[in-house]
């Protein structure tokens, strides 16, 4: 952690408050987004108990699975969660644009957003499409047609959500810990109702207080996926004997029904507390990028493509690690340059500066080494009073001008030198004017180049295949 | 746990400090959390002393953390039968085939839990039957439930009989079975190390066990098999973890849980933790004992809500995260470093740097924020 965010933490605590980390929303957020609350048998992998979702805070469905080491009830619970999910995907994946480039490409005019209440939930999801993907709808142990494409789905948003800045899939947690800092631990920070306690309290209680009640089970449920043991041995239990002898699934509802419904409400009023902030620019590039990413899953899978395999192929695998980094780095970079107050970690840190310009040299012409001809290199002085440990020579980039190419010439006793090298047209800082440097890029411009999958070459084992399902896949016990 | 042995202190006034009922059971988990928090003093008390955390957490009004699901412990037990089907047949195929082994046969013995068998008869059986197996031939043998002990805080405890013992060639590995499921030979981190942590106490255990008996420790094996169910199914499937980094940090922290007569020294005589008497009585009992609360407890120790609670009342950084504390370098308290933040507190001479960065950063903040 750095000293920035440890400093808000502690400040957090002295004032039993969570403290602002941005000023305004960096992640997108939909018109209709779709909330997932899922709930697993404890001591199983990915065994469904139950699970609320929808789009209306209002009217949850709330779906269970009155015996859970039943095969069948589980696939039937996939198939009812999927009557839901997959029309809400497909209803965007199906609407496309071409966008006009170099390359065109097909992007698609808005995605689905599924929001979850923490990364517990995200794991499941991935194991609930993990073990759905593969299944047959025909022969022997077939399910409905829907749970295999759902799987996919699933699969393709868990996949697409570890992209730093992708917000088709999303933890409550993560995204509210992106925005405020608590005065509590990390670990203490995956509870949706315990933060949501430090950041907007109830009237008369303290962060702290409100998060010693979310704590609780007994007073407030665990958000799952997990349940609470002590639950699970006094009302679950009865719950789903009850089932076995009558046949009737009303006590088990009604358990699940009131484990469920107080996340489900947090998490609508995490998503409300996130719309208080302005949406950030980048947010706004970063979901177009998701939504080119769906019309490509949906064209693949318009294609007959097959379903994800079990294991990416090593070259995959590479390039997918660079990706991932190439998104995080762009992400880090796009959130500083929208938000001041993410800046500022970065000016504590004394990889970015911030002052006023003193001095401005904007005809300046020099011969650049190797040149004959002299060309405009303008000079800007800045003073400032942060800690800047960029050593001359670094490349920087200015949030107010983030196409001119910035070159730290000299930094010292707080005056720094920064010479313009490119992008002299959108215009030269002017004294008395606050500007502000940093060493990051939100264009991604340090991409390293990858290889594209069907040109990976034979000394990588040529284009990878894909992967074909089994027999052995399709029918894997799912108990 | 019994105590069969102890240091200058003995055990008497470990029984003092536990009140009148039976020490708890110690099991692999209690004993690897013990590395969790190797500096804590009040952990290390309670632990010698043999002392029933959850209960004495639920005593002082807390909720208990650490409860297991019935549904847990029936898929756990489920998995086990599986695997330990028709005297262990299947398990000794498994076992031949992680350890490429060429053996056919495997005697299948247990420490026996019937006609109510004290633990010192178990432990003596299990120590006849390892000795046995270290001079048996060629056949493989599997001992289920061996009753193992270890020496805590220089006092003796049993530890719960969880695993299998499997000697083949001559050298024997731990086996431990565990319900959680290798997706696409993927299994949850966390489960992994704490499962590797926990057989490593045995490995430990039986180590020890093999010098008393005059036998070669290092043929108990390092590499513990851990017998887990593939995929989403029941069939099981056995990885091999080596556990000689657990095994390095579990030896640190029991050599120096050794030095609890040194703690106890420090306490007042007439100590206890009875939980006869009111909450308000054994929480000070409990206060009078040094105590080292990180967020790391909350995962490990019963204890954490009411060490929490303390550490927050004492307004401390590392309550906030061990990182945190690490951040404000010397600074001893959350109030000490907001003061330091706004001026309002002198900075001593080895905290000038933080507290320039840190007038620095409150001013940045409070400009961004508004
Ligand atoms: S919770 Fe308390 S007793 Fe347990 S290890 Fe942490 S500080 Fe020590």
């Amino acid at each position: 952690m750095t000293l920035f965010r440890s400093y808000l933490k502690a400040r957090a605590r002295h004032e039993g408050r969570a403290r602002p980390a941005a000023t305004v929303r960096h992640v997108h957020l939909s018109d209709a987004p779709m909330v997932f609350v899922p709930l697993r048998m404890a001591g199983e992998a990915a065994a469904p108990l139950g699970a609320m979702v929808g789009c209306d805070p209002a009217e949850p469905r709330l779906l269970v699975v009155p015996q859970p080491r039943d095969r069948d009830l589980r696939f039937a619970f996939a198939a009812e969660l999927a009557s839901v999910m997959v029309p809400y995907i497909e209803r965007y994946a199906a609407d496309s644009e071409e966008v006009e480039a170099r390359t065109p490409y097909p992007r698609c005019l808005d995605a689905p957003q599924i929001i979850v209440p923490n990364r517990g939930a995200l794991a499941f999801v991935r194991l609930l499409g993990r073990s759905t993907r593969f299944r047959r709808t025909d022969g022997p142990h077939a399910v409905d047609p829907l749970v295999p494409v759902l799987g996919r789905w699933l699969t393709y948003l868990h996949g697409r959500g570890e992209y730093a800045g992708s917000a088709m899939l999303l933890s409550l947690t993560d995204a509210l810990a992106a925005h405020w800092v608590t005065g509590q631990s990390d670990a203490e920070d995956t509870d949706p109702a315990a933060l949501l306690g430090w950041i907007d309290p109830p009237a008369g209680m303290t962060g702290p207080e409100a998060a010693a009640v979310a704590e609780d089970p007994r007073r407030s449920p665990p958000p799952g996926p997990d349940t609470d043991p002590d639950f699970d041995r006094r009302v679950l239990q009865p719950s789903i004997a009850d089932y076995d002898a009558s046949g009737s699934a009303d006590r088990v509802r009604a358990a699940l029904h009131d484990q469920l419904r107080p996340t489900w409400d947090l998490v609508w009023r995490g998503v409300a507390l996130l719309r208080t902030l302005p949406e950030a620019p980048s947010a706004v590039l970063r979901w177009e990028r998701d939504r080119a990413s769906l019309a490509g899953e949906n064209a693949r899978i318009a294609e007959g493509g097959l379903s994800q395999g079990r294991w990416d192929s090593a070259v995959a695998a590479a390039r997918r690690l660079a990706m991932l980094e190439i998104a995080q780095q762009t992400y880090e970079a796009g959130r500083a340059f929208d938000d001041p107050l993410v800046m500022a970690e970065y000016r504590a840190e004394g990889v970015a500066f911030a002052g006023e310009v003193v001095a401005v040299e904007p005809d300046r012409k020099i011969i650049p080494p190797g040149g004959k001809r002299p060309v405009v290199r303008p000079l800007v002085t800045v003073k400032t009073a942060d800690p800047l440990r960029l050593a001359p020579g670094k490349k920087v980039l200015s949030p107010s001008r983030p196409r001119q190419a910035g070159q730290i010439l000299s930094a010292e006793d707080g005056t720094v030198v920064v010479q313009i090298n490119g992008g002299v047209k959108d215009g030269v800082p002017e004294v008395g004017e606050t500007v502000c440097y940093a060493d990051l890029d939100p264009s991604g411009g340090r991409r390293p180049p990858l290889p594209a999958l069907e040109e990976t070459p034979w000394t990588h084992g040529g284009p990878p295949q894909e992967y074909v399902p089994t027999d052995e896949d399709a029918q894997e016990a799912w108990s | 746990m019994s105590v069969t042995g102890g240091g200058e202190y003995g055990p008497g006034r470990l029984a003092a400090l536990r009140g009148p009922v039976e020490p708890i059971d110690h099991n692999a988990r209690t004993i690897a959390a013990l590395a969790a928090n190797p500096g804590c003093d009040r952990r290390a008390v309670l632990d010698a002393a043999g002392v029933d955390k959850g209960r004495t957490i639920r005593h002082l009004g807390h909720p208990p953390r650490f409860g297991l699901s019935p549904f847990a412990m029936f898929r756990n037990e489920q998995f086990k039968a599986i695997v330990k089907d028709d005297d262990g047949a299947r398990l000794a195929g498994l076992l031949r085939e992680v350890l490429h082994l060429t053996t056919a046969e495997t005697a299948y013995q247990t420490t026996g839990e019937e006609a109510g068998a004290s633990r010192e008869v178990r432990h003596r059986r299990t120590a006849d039957l390892l000795r046995d197996a270290a001079q048996a031939g060629r056949a493989a043998t599997l001992l289920d439930r061996p009753l193992l002990k270890l020496a805590v805080a220089g006092h003796d405890v049993y530890l719960e009989p969880d695993v299998i013992a499997f000697q083949a060639e001559g050298r024997f590995h731990i086996v431990a079975i565990k319900a959680f499921a290798v997706i696409d030979g993927q299994a949850e981190t966390a489960k992994v190390s704490a499962a590797a942590r926990e057989a490593a106490v045995y490995v430990h255990a039986m180590r020890a066990l093999f010098a008393d008996l005059g036998l070669d420790p290092e043929r108990v094996s390092h590499d513990v098999v851990l017998v887990c169910p593939k995929d989403f199914g029941n069939v099981p499937t056995a990885t091999l973890v080596d556990v000689r980094h657990q095994l390095l940090v579990l030896d640190r922290q029991l050599g120096r849980l050794k030095g609890v007569d040194r703690i106890l020294a420090a306490l007042p005589a007439d100590l206890t933790f009875d939980l006869g008497r009111p909450a308000a009585e054994v929480a000070a009992a409990l206060s009078a004992v040094g105590a080292r609360y990180a967020p790391e407890c909350l995962a490990a120790c019963e204890m954490a809500a009411f060490c929490r609670a303390e550490a927050h009342a004492c307004d401390s950084l590392a309550a906030l995260g061990r990182s945190v504390r690490d951040d404000f370098g010397g600074v001893g308290s959350v109030a000490g470093a907001i003061g330091l933040a706004e001026g309002a507190v002198l900075p001593e001479d080895d905290q000038s740097e933080v507290a320039e960065r840190l007038r620095h950063i409150h001013r940045i903040y409070d400009e961004a924020v508004v």
